[in-house]
């Protein structure tokens, strides 16, 4: 059974009659242009945004499932995330716990040691890196242990130890038997970490299905409007625009 | 350090308590008093105590915490450390429903207490007010609708005080204004506590939202919070707490801005766990400006409002001073 599953799922105009599934231990690749609508559809698969198609998670329909019992299920980390107050970073990963009311210290210190924080746990998030920073967001999710784990662009400021630090971790996570469905533009980490992908443009899924059957140059130079290189023969991968 | 702030609150709390009753222009034994007042003995120690100091001493310590909750819990809610009660549109509403008794002589049946219940009247109506024009709004535009409806309110006492009816009507108004915990008696505490408790109680249950706002309004959202209702609430609470001590004191400048940031450091900047600690200072730095007051040499007294003013202006030029070194 699909973690989640998808279909002629709408938000406004944004998200056009989409369907897919998330499947358990995998991780499911959102890749497309700015604009395409893959942060409209975590955000909507969070209960951030209203919708019309039929989704269900973990076997049980969206709008029937109460938001504290989503929410433990799914676990967002949104695009840009800042904290107003110097919190320390265990306070920030604690908060990860919100939807089960509780502050378990066990889930708490595996999550921090999931995402590699535990060394700075007592420090204030202002005194970190961008590239700690992002770690402890990811910390901040892995604490409510969702089954389903989205996550928007990641990677998006990182340097490239980082972004393949974060990807790694992710990859972790979906191997314990959970999905993690991530939004990225890095098309060569794409091809690298995710097991299947889905392609959107202006709102519509393009294409779907492993790398191989998604990254193809034709595809993407009509979907990017810039030609690609496509070489996923190549270890590490790698998809570049010419 | 952070386990033991609760402790050493607790302890600056009894002591500056202790010091209040004590305090005054007769040297008066407190336990003695006390005693007696509590047995209803009509001796002299007994009535200054009882009457005069504790009344006035217990006012003191709940409009200080009324403040110092409702800032921290209006700064949490706004993520915004320059959010302050008088946002919320209550403190300006009960201040036009309290100049209306002096403008029109209303509910002169109630005595002292006639100011109280039209203050906590005028804070009812600009709070439901605010509520309509914010609709199911975010956190922000609940605060934007309270300044609206504050300043129609300011605009309304505005005009009360241009048409006062006579000029000690108006100098009554505006001494009332400027904030004083003296000569209340006992009766404005039932006005102030159960206030203090449903406010208080309203707020408390939203600190997981207010703690998860840290990360932003999508988060909390994401993590199964409902931050439109819950914001809500706390904006109410907030609002029954400010306009609750401005029916009974007037105003008290500074302390809900101000204590919240003093706070802040000892609690590791997390916005649920400042609240108790905020109530707490906000109640021992009140009652410690009232005893200046009492302190200063006999004559025109200086009103509680206008050193509290006086003091935070001073400090909030401080806190902003260090933050602007913060981002050199």
């Amino acid at each position: 059974m699909a973690l989640i599953s998808a279909s002629s799922l709408c938000v406004d105009t944004r998200v056009k009659s989409v369907s897919f599934e998330l499947h358990k231990g995998e991780v499911l690749g959102l890749i497309g242009p700015n604009g395409a609508g893959k942060t409209t559809l975590l955000n909507t698969l969070a209960g951030l945004e209203q919708s019309s198609g039929e989704v269900s998670i973990d076997g049980q329909a969206f709008d029937s499932l109460p938001a504290k019992r989503r929410a433990r299920l799914v676990g967002l980390q949104p695009q840009s995330l800042n904290s107003v107050w110097s919190l320390s970073v265990a306070d920030v990963v604690g908060l990860g716990r919100m939807p089960w009311g509780d502050s378990d210290s066990e889930a708490i210190q595996r999550a921090m040691q999931r995402a590699g924080v535990s060394e700075f746990a007592q420090r204030s998030i202002d005194h970190l890196s961008g590239g700690e920073r992002a770690r402890v967001w990811l910390a901040r999710v892995f604490a409510g242990e969702p089954k389903a784990l989205l996550s928007d662009e990641p990677i998006a400021s990182l340097d490239i130890h980082y972004q393949l630090e974060v990807m790694e971790v992710l990859k972790a996570y979906s191997n314990e038997g959970n999905g993690v469905m991530v939004a990225l533009h890095d098309l060569s980490l794409a091809a690298r970490f995710c097991d299947r992908l889905c392609l959107m443009q202006v709102g519509e899924m393009i294409a779907q299905g492993n790398p191989a059957e998604v990254l193809t140059a034709p595809l993407l130079s009509q979907v990017y409007g810039v030609d690609v290189e496509v070489n996923l023969e190549h270890s590490p991968p790698i998809v570049l625009p010419k | 350090m952070a386990r033991l702030l609760i402790p050493i609150l607790s302890i600056l709390l009894i002591l500056v308590t202790w010091l209040s009753l004590g305090l005054g222009s007769v040297p008066v034994p407190v336990w003695e008093g006390l005693w007696d007042w509590l047995q209803d003995d009509t001796s002299r120690s007994a009535l200054i105590i009882g009457e005069v100091r504790l009344p006035r001493t217990l006012l003191a310590l709940a409009v200080g915490a009324a403040l110092g909750l409702a800032g921290a819990a209006l700064q949490g809610l706004l993520c915004n450390p320059l959010a302050e009660p008088g946002l919320v549109g209550a403190s300006q509403g009960a201040a036009l429903g309290a100049a209306t008794v002096f403008y029109f002589g209303l509910f002169a049946g109630l005595g002292s207490l006639a100011t109280a219940i039209a203050g906590l009247l005028g804070a009812a109506i600009t709070l439901l007010l605010m509520l309509a024009l914010a609709g199911s709004g975010r956190p922000a535009l609940v605060i934007m609708a309270g300044l609206a409806i504050s300043t129609v309110a300011g605009a309304a006492l505005a005009v009360v005080l241009n048409f006062a009816p006579n000029p000690y009507a108006m100098q009554e108004l505006v001494f009332w204004l400027l904030g004083s915990v003296s000569n209340r008696g006992l009766d404005s505490l039932w006005v102030l506590l159960p206030a203090l408790l449903i406010g208080g109680v309203l707020i408390w249950q939203q600190r997981h939202l207010l703690a998860a706002l840290s990360l932003g309004e999508r988060v909390a959202e994401s993590m199964g919070l409902s931050v439109a209702r819950g914001s809500r609430l706390t904006a109410l609470g907030a609002a029954t707490l400010v306009g609750a001590s401005v029916s009974v004191a007037g105003n008290i400048g500074f302390v809900g801005l101000l204590v919240p940031h003093i706070m802040r450091p000892w609690v590791g900047h997390r916005p649920d766990r400042l609240l108790i600690p905020s109530a707490m200072m906000g109640a021992i730095l009140v009652c410690t400006a009232d005893i200046c007051v009492r302190a200063m040499p006999p004559g025109p007294e200086l009103k509680l409002g206008v050193l509290t003013s006086m003091l935070g202006a001073p400090l909030f030029i401080w806190l902003v001073w260090k933050e602007r070194k913060r981002w050199h």
